[in-house]
């Protein structure tokens, strides 16, 4: 298989503050500048992930070991359509990215699937997409052919 | 025609389990009364008010994953309303999302959504079954907080 499994991305944060927050009595909060950036950082990697792949998808442990029914949900639908290669990132590595995924997609809960850099929903939604046959639709638009396609004209 | 998308085009070790069950108004665990059900009436009564549902169902699934007995940090939603005309299923989930906004950022981990339409529900009336979880939320800091929150 060529899973393209990339491990969670360490995000790099930015070791002086561009933002410093002043406390009412003038005090600079160096710990909450610190914060504040390694949040905006991760809302900028967030957005450099999501375009990078056609495919990504967050999720609690990797394809190979899926740590959460719903997330494995997501990982054996995308193996049914022979989707090979893409990016998964485990959240259980890092709970910064968990978070930040969450308010980058404004989206409570993992996982959470990226197509073609568009955020597409979760298990339910990708569920519902592959019952529906719009899985293989989009993947066509994005020049991916779900192998479920050249099963069904197999069996024809 | 769907039927057959369905297969899977090469044996897999792990299939995707049949994910639907006859319509049922009967929850599998134990009923403790409403008044220790205080997350499952919380988001009841907050999706009733915000999409006026024909039809709403609230499952608590926590007895379906790896957190003490009496949890309320999983759950499954099957709202049919008419708001859902015309969305997207994007956009139905994120009405449900915030509607819940409170709930899903303190106690309730995770929300399984099926959105539909009244007519979705009158030609197709099944609610889905969640996959079977695989301990993922066993030691798993961010539960454990938010379990703490539901019990507070």
């Amino acid at each position: 298989m060529n899973n393209l499994i990339r491990s969670s991305v360490r995000c790099l944060r930015a070791s002086t503050a561009a933002y410093v927050s002043r406390q009412p009595a003038g005090h600079v909060s160096f710990t909450s500048a610190r914060f504040l950036c390694a949040a905006t950082d991760m809302q900028q990697t967030l957005g450099e992930m999501v375009k990078k792949d056609k495919v990504v998808v967050f999720i609690k442990g990797t394809p190979a070991q899926p740590m959460c029914g719903f997330s494995n949900a997501v990982v054996q639908i995308l193996r049914m359509h022979g989707v090979d290669n893409y990016a998964a990132y485990n959240v259980l590595d890092d709970q910064d990215l968990r978070q930040g995924i969450k308010e980058f997609s404004n989206w409570p809960t993992i996982p959470q699937v990226y197509l073609n850099s568009e955020f597409v929903g979760g298990c339910d939604i990708l569920l519902q997409m592959h019952q529906s046959g719009d899985l293989v639709e989009e993947l066509n638009k994005m020049g991916i052919r779900s192998a479920l396609v050249e099963a069904e004209k197999e069996s024809k | 025609m769907l039927g057959r998308v369905l297969l899977c085009a090469r044996p897999v070790s792990t299939t995707l389990p049949a994910l639907t069950r006859p319509l049922t108004h009967s929850t599998p665990h134990m009923d403790p009364g409403l008044g220790g059900r205080p997350v499952e009436t919380a988001i009841r009564t907050k999706l009733a008010g915000a999409l006026e549902p024909e039809h709403l169902e609230v499952h608590n699934e926590s007895h379906m994953h790896a957190v003490p007995p009496g949890s309320e940090s999983h759950f499954r939603v099957l709202v049919v309303s008419p708001r859902f005309d015309g969305l997207s299923l994007i956009q139905r989930h994120r009405l449900v999302n915030e509607a819940l906004r409170e709930e899903l950022s303190s106690c309730v981990h995770a929300l399984a959504i099926q959105a539909k339409t009244p007519a979705q529900w009158g030609s197709n009336p099944s609610v889905a079954k969640s996959p079977p979880c695989m301990g993922g939320s066993k030691g798993d800091h961010s539960v454990d907080q938010k379990l703490t929150a539901g019990r507070e």
